[in-house]
């Protein structure tokens, strides 16, 4: 019975080494492997529409490498249950809703393929993206994600709001902190909302990226808060923009609850950080006008940058038919395909020249142009080891310091970029 | 007369044992080995891999052990779940015994009554949140009654009284089951003891205390016991309640951090760390209590 019971054990745990050790072949294979694949979209309904448009088209023409799309299944966050199909090893072959900064975590899960590794595959993804797509290069030099989609950060500014509190409605004065300050003074001591302008004062890691980060891209002149493994917003344009917001917070501009609801839209607050896909959102529903986000000193639109808010797509380990996704990857962000995304969802392609590529669309939607211009200065989330990590780290401070004014805000940003700089050295 | 040695082992009735097979293989994948990974995860270097990818998982020893009992965020969860319990289980205990005597004496709309106090229980917790929230948010219904007397910060925002909001939102939750459990208890209360207690002219009150309250102890015990688990496990609240633990981290929970941890960051040895420590003060703190309800 003992021997039997030995003998079992033995062949399960070859069975499971042979298993493991054919990995690599097994990688292999299907790196060139066509077939039917799945895919996942993101759950906004345009992006789904367009989604389902795109894939429709590509089944029409490959009848044998039939793609399956759905949208990704319910959870807290799409990075949860895309970190979760990673380890059960029954993750989609591409997903079209990668954040960047869980790309680093995904990749040392060994969830990602880097795409250099198939033909021409790094060639593709740096003449499509130009300059931008360096950004998105993981720190071993391998892109593990193709730059899709941006919506870059401006403010916008409800119109009707800014003229019941005797603002200019064309060109209001948003250029300067000192402009942005006494609008929102008057916003709220006229009565015309009760907040000038609401970011989620939550303390979610990813909230940095809608209040700290777009103004501290447009103070350092682009600059990402980590550079060379190094933290850089420990740093008089760190505290400037950090202080800027600590006075909003003090002086009740912005409120530290959070609204349950969209306060742009219920007339709450009188601006909003958003992206271009807020034109849809509020059509119909707010006047608005769109402006940069503010700068110390000020300065011109042209001159501007500002947070992407992109979401790429990332061509998962688990997938049996490589080839076939990298095919389809290429077929979705062809020059025809991201044009059609432009016209579908209002988000903006990641391409280098979008706004020329596109001239016909941005002469029929004007109110798109100002987007595009802003898309070609962004700067996105570091790729660098514990990403999510020091976004939390970096969000906690804040809260402490900026919204609830329990530590100074000059130990608060250091005690941050030490631990930054801790854990993205890998640490 | 000597057993025989497959009756030693497997009973005078095996067939029980295949009967009882299924409920032992459940409570073995579902908590038994759950529990037992966490353990050997909090001892190495771990982190959630694609299948077959190669990764080195070496034993550190407590490192992760020292890394959050260092942690100032880790030790202000439990501070924070400490003083929830404070609040909920006490507050808990003395609501649900008082209304389930007042619910075993009353004669008209026990029923709705019953029901009323099941309700939340069975709600889902994202819809009494939203509930709560146009209650207890800046310009909610108990700041427009309470006027100038309303807290500033409001309550949610409030580091002083966020806590203390979740704890009274999930005693008020978890009532109804509570509650249950003392009407069952209650009913088994010989009548006799009453009586008996009436001839010593101990009515209303000192019945309560003298008959009812020793007469539910092992009830007690119970409620205490599954209080403090349920409890020690908060979550959702302040995920959604004080926006992630919000202000400030006034309101984080063990659980909630274990979270961040262990699923947003990547980090589930450390997480796993969490657990067990909360896993330990868990038991401590049921062991004390049992120790203490059960003395005579």
């Amino acid at each position: 019975m003992k021997s039997k019971f030995l003998t079992t054990s033995a062949a399960v745990l070859a069975l499971g080494l042979t298993a493991a050790c054919g990995g690599g072949g097994d990688a292999e294979s299907a790196r060139s492997a066509k077939g039917p694949i799945k895919v996942w979209l993101s759950n906004n309904p345009e992006e789904i529409t367009w989604g389902k448009a795109m894939v429709k088209e590509w089944n029409a023409a490959h009848p044998d490498e039939k793609v399956t799309a759905q949208e990704i299944p319910a959870g807290k966050t799409s990075e949860e249950v895309i970190g979760a199909s990673i380890t059960a090893g029954n993750a989609p072959c591409l997903v079209f809703n990668t954040s960047p900064a869980a790309v680093p975590q995904f990749q040392k899960q060994g969830g990602l393929v880097p795409l250099d590794d198939f033909s021409k595959g790094t060639e593709y993804v740096e003449s499509r993206s130009g300059d931008s797509a360096e950004q998105y290069k993981s720190p071993d030099g391998k892109y593990y994600q193709i730059p899709w989609k941006q919506n870059p950060v401006m403010i916008f500014y409800n119109k009707d709001l800014f003229k019941k509190a005797g603002l200019d409605t064309s060109k209001p004065p948003l250029t300067t902190y000192a402009d942005f300050l006494a609008t929102s003074k008057k916003i709220v001591d006229s009565g015309a909302a009760p907040s000038a302008i609401a970011p989620a004062p939550s303390s979610e890691f990813f909230q940095s990226w809608f209040d700290f980060y777009p103004l501290y891209a447009a103070e350092s002149g682009g600059k990402q808060t980590i550079e060379d493994g190094k933290a850089t917003f420990d740093s008089p344009d760190g505290k400037d923009v950090w202080n800027f917001w600590h006075e909003m917070y003090a002086k009740g501009y912005s409120p530290k609850e959070k609204y349950d609801g969209d306060s742009f839209a219920d007339k709450k607050a009188a601006m909003a950080v958003v992206g271009p896909w807020a034109i849809a959102v509020y059509k119909g529903k707010v006047d608005w006008g769109v402006a940069p986000v503010p700068t110390k000193d000020g300065a011109a639109p042209g001159d501007v940058y500002s947070f992407t808010d992109a979401k790429n797509i990332g061509l998962y380990s688990a997938c049996k038919n490589q080839q076939t996704a990298w095919d389809l990857l290429k077929f979705a962000t062809s020059e025809e395909q991201d044009g059609k995304l432009l016209e579908t969802t209002g988000q903006m392609p990641i391409r280098t020249d979008l706004a020329t590529t596109y001239a016909s669309y941005f002469q029929k939607h004007p109110e798109y142009k100002t987007f595009a211009d802003q898309a070609s200065r962004t700067v996105e989330v570091p790729n660098v080891p514990n990403s999510v990590e020091i976004w939390q780290n970096i969000r906690d401070e804040y809260s402490s310091s900026v919204i609830f004014d329990k530590t100074p805000v000059d130990d608060a940003i250091s005690k941050a970029a030490a631990s930054a700089n801790d854990l993205a050295s890998g640490s | 007369m000597s057993t025989p040695v497959t009756q030693r082992i497997l009973g005078r009735h095996p067939l029980g044992l295949l009967f009882a097979a299924p409920y032992a293989v459940f409570l073995a994948m579902v908590f038994a080995w759950p529990l037992a990974l966490a353990v050997w995860m909090s001892f190495h270097d771990y982190f959630f891999a694609a299948p077959g990818v190669p990764v080195d998982r070496p034993f550190v020893g407590l490192d992760n052990y020292v890394t959050v009992l260092g942690d100032p965020d880790v030790r202000r969860s439990f501070v924070n779940v400490g003083i929830f319990l404070l609040i909920n289980v006490p507050l808990t205990v003395v609501l649900s015994l008082v209304l389930a005597a007042g619910l075993n004496a009353a004669v008209r709309a026990r029923t709705f009554l019953r029901v009323s106090y099941y309700v939340p229980y069975v709600t889902a917790s994202v819809a009494l949140v939203a509930v709560w929230l146009f209650l207890f948010s800046s310009g909610g219904l108990v700041n427009e009654i309470l006027g100038p007397l309303a807290p500033s910060p409001s309550w949610l925002v409030n580091a002083k009284a966020a806590m203390p909001v979740i704890a009274l939102f999930v005693t008020w939750k978890q009532l109804g089951l509570f509650i249950l459990l003392y009407l069952a208890a209650l009913q088994a209360i010989p009548r006799d003891l009453y009586d008996a207690a009436a001839v010593d002219r101990a009515t209303g009150l000192r019945a309560f205390w003298h008959v009812t309250v020793p007469g539910v102890r092992p009830a007690t015990t119970l409620v205490v016991i599954l209080a403090t688990i349920t409890g020690a496990n908060l979550f959702t609240e302040p995920y959604l309640l004080t926006n992630g633990g919000g202000p400030d981290g006034a309101s984080t929970s063990p659980v909630f951090v274990m979270y961040q941890k262990g699923i947003e960051q990547g980090n589930p040895d450390t997480a796993a760390a969490i657990g067990v420590v909360l896993v330990v003060a868990v038991l401590l703190i049921s062991l004390v209590n049992r120790k203490l309800l059960e003395r005579d």
